[in-house]
């Protein structure tokens, strides 16, 4: 602009926080939002129930009431179980993050975070911070009620670590794709429509619950190459509860370990562009 | 150098607000169209319009929410599209829908801005704190924000838009909803803001408001500026005093302007739905005089009386005369 708007009085205001590392400055702003998120779960405790009661009852409804008439290879059904309801836990557990972030965008607050001197991403990074603590705990809490039913993992610590570090990924992915349906949809609502018509039966249709063996041909085919299946069988080789697997795997299962990691790292190149493009675009006009 | 304010009175002339052709199109509509604004520092622009005037899109463009499709504007000296960080730091805005976090308190919605505005968690503490003394919600620090009233969320709204000690502060329909009472002390804490030397632009649809606070005045209509100058300036331009003279029988309306037309300094309008004929008249026009036509016309009058032209007259003019 022309020299006489340019008025030093301002230069006085911006280099307080223009001066700091951008970087610093981004990592604060997204813990500031983080910490907006856990405030909301102090103010609102049943947003956890999903991650934390929900997955027990999951446990403890299959172990006990369905396990006993699902037969599986190796005969131990609670530890063919765990795999499973973390990978379906953690797929449900999207429906969260979209929702928050759908209603953030109905409500007028996102208008405020926009006009203030905060990064941009900082928004989605700070929601993607609180979000995976919660799937986090999920996956403690799961772990834990697994053991105490009977699961064992028996392959070794290293190959532990491995799987929850696969966990930990899976439920990054998760967070992101929740975000980026958040951004997508016109109303909270529409979020949990999206979540039963996509979610479950991608999650039931896969071999989280049964052995694909038992299922009719063409489903059967669909079961194993479903990335669920996949994700669920990678989880169940690090931690050793594949059992006494039979004969030859169908080529997705036979790599699901490698094709875990690899799908999981695809679905965050993608699902974490795109949410900041469409972040971009419905919060300017 | 350390303070912004000090600047502001030693340089009364510096702008902090510049805006040249500024327009916003949505799809075929122009929401906002040719806007020119010089807000000098330390002083208030009335942004004044009925609903989709453009008043709101102008705030937008302003406040970084939307990119104009036309034109330059600069806020605090950052041009609002090439450096929408530096206008940022520099502004504070209160919007029409009070844009905060229901599920925080009152006290944690202040906090959060202050932290995002890069204050230490202490020092915004203090802020959130002082500035809740401010618009009176001291007793409602900690309850969360959906539990607040309309007016009380606004008044959050307003010391959110505090935090950050903004040069440059934008309010959209500030006092909308607010009791009388409520609307003098907002009144009384923007004059102090301008005192220290906050530039204030507000939008209203209240003529008193823009005529109490306001140093300028932009009439807007359909996206285009129909008026700009001060509100003595606006109410000179459209002419003079006016008389109302109300009747109790609406056919004796068409008469009374008859009887008044040698005073008349430009046609007189009437308001069917309450009873008042307004007449524009000279400075130089003696209210007595007027009595005696219409009493001479033997027409009853109810009430009769002579003021100065309010905005609102100005408003009525410019808009009508547009249609």
């Amino acid at each position: 602009m022309t020299a006489t708007v340019l008025d030093p009085a301002d230069t006085t205001i911006a280099p307080t926080t223009a001066a700091q590392p951008t970087l610093a400055e981004w990592w604060r702003h997204t813990l500031v939002f983080a910490g907006r998120n856990v405030q909301h779960i102090r103010r609102l405790p049943e947003k956890l129930l999903d991650v934390t009661i929900q997955p027990i009852m999951f446990v403890l409804l299959f172990a006990y009431v369905f396990g006993g008439a699902i037969g599986v290879p190796g005969g131990n059904y609670r530890e063919f179980l765990i795999g499973g309801i973390l990978v379906q836990s953690l797929s449900f557990a999207m429906v969260g993050p979209a929702t928050s972030i759908a209603t953030d965008l109905q409500e007028g607050v996102i208008d405020r975070f926009r006009a203030l001197p905060a990064k941009r991403s900082a928004y989605l990074s700070g929601h993607f911070l609180a979000e995976l603590g919660g799937m986090a705990l999920s996956i403690v809490i799961l772990l834990g009620s697994g053991l105490v039913v009977g699961w064992r993992p028996h392959d070794g610590i290293a190959n532990l670590m491995a799987g929850l570090l696969l966990l930990l990924l899976f439920a990054a992915a998760m967070v992101w794709i929740g975000t980026f349906i958040g951004l997508m949809v016109r109303t909270p609502d529409a979020v949990m429509g999206v979540g039963f018509t996509v979610v479950f039966p991608i999650t039931f249709l896969s071999n989280a619950f049964v052995p694909t063996d038992t299922l009719p041909d063409v489903l059967q085919r669909i079961a194993e190459w479903n990335p669920i299946s996949v994700m669920v069988a990678g989880i169940r080789d690090l931690f050793g509860n594949s059992g006494g697997q039979v004969g030859a795997q169908p080529w997705p299962i036979e790599h699901a370990v490698v094709l875990s990691f690899v799908a999981c790292g695809l679905l965050l190149a993608l699902a974490i562009p795109f949410s900041l493009r469409r972040y971009r675009s419905r919060t300017i006009d | 150098m350390n303070n912004e304010r000090t600047d502001a009175v030693s340089q009364p002339n510096a702008i902090a607000v510049e805006v040249r052709g500024l327009g916003k199109r949505y799809g075929e509509l122009w929401a906002l169209r040719n806007l020119d604004l010089a807000v000098p520092r330390g002083t208030v622009l009335g942004l004044l319009g009925h609903n989709g005037a453009g008043k709101t899109t102008a705030i937008r463009i302003l406040t970084t929410l939307a990119l104009p499709t036309e034109g330059v504007a600069s806020v605090a000296g950052h041009d609002v599209a090439l450096d929408p960080d530096s206008v940022r730091r520099s502004i504070g805005v209160a919007a029409q829908e009070a844009t905060v976090d229901g599920l925080l308190t009152a006290h944690g919605n202040l906090v959060m801005v202050g932290r995002l505005h890069g204050q230490s968690a202490r020092a915004a503490r203090r802020q959130a704190h002082d500035l809740l003394a401010q618009v009176d919600l001291a007793d409602a620090a900690d309850k969360l924000a959906k539990d607040l009233s309309g007016g009380m969320r606004r008044r959050l709204d307003l010391a959110a838009s505090l935090m950050s000690n903004p040069s440059v502060l934008f309010l959209d329909e500030p006092t909308t909803g607010l009791d009388p009472r409520s609307r003098n002390e907002l009144w009384d804490l923007l004059r102090g803001l301008v005192r220290d030397g906050t530039t204030i632009i507000l939008t209203t649809q209240y003529l008193e408001e823009a005529d109490r606070l306001a140093d300028d005045v932009v009439v807007l209509d359909h996206g285009l500026t129909v008026a700009h100058g001060t509100p003595q300036q606006l109410k000179a331009q459209i002419g003079g005093d006016r008389v109302d003279v109300s009747s109790a029988s609406p056919h004796e309306l068409e008469r009374i302007v008859e009887a008044t037309l040698p005073f008349a300094s430009q046609p007189a309008s009437i308001d069917k739905d309450t009873g008042v004929v307004t007449i524009p008249v000279r400075s130089d026009v003696r209210l007595m005089d007027v009595m005696h036509a219409v009493d001479d016309a033997g027409i009853d009058v109810v009430d009769i009386n002579r003021r100065q032209a309010t905005l609102d007259d100005v408003f009525l003019i410019l808009t009508e005369s547009r249609r």
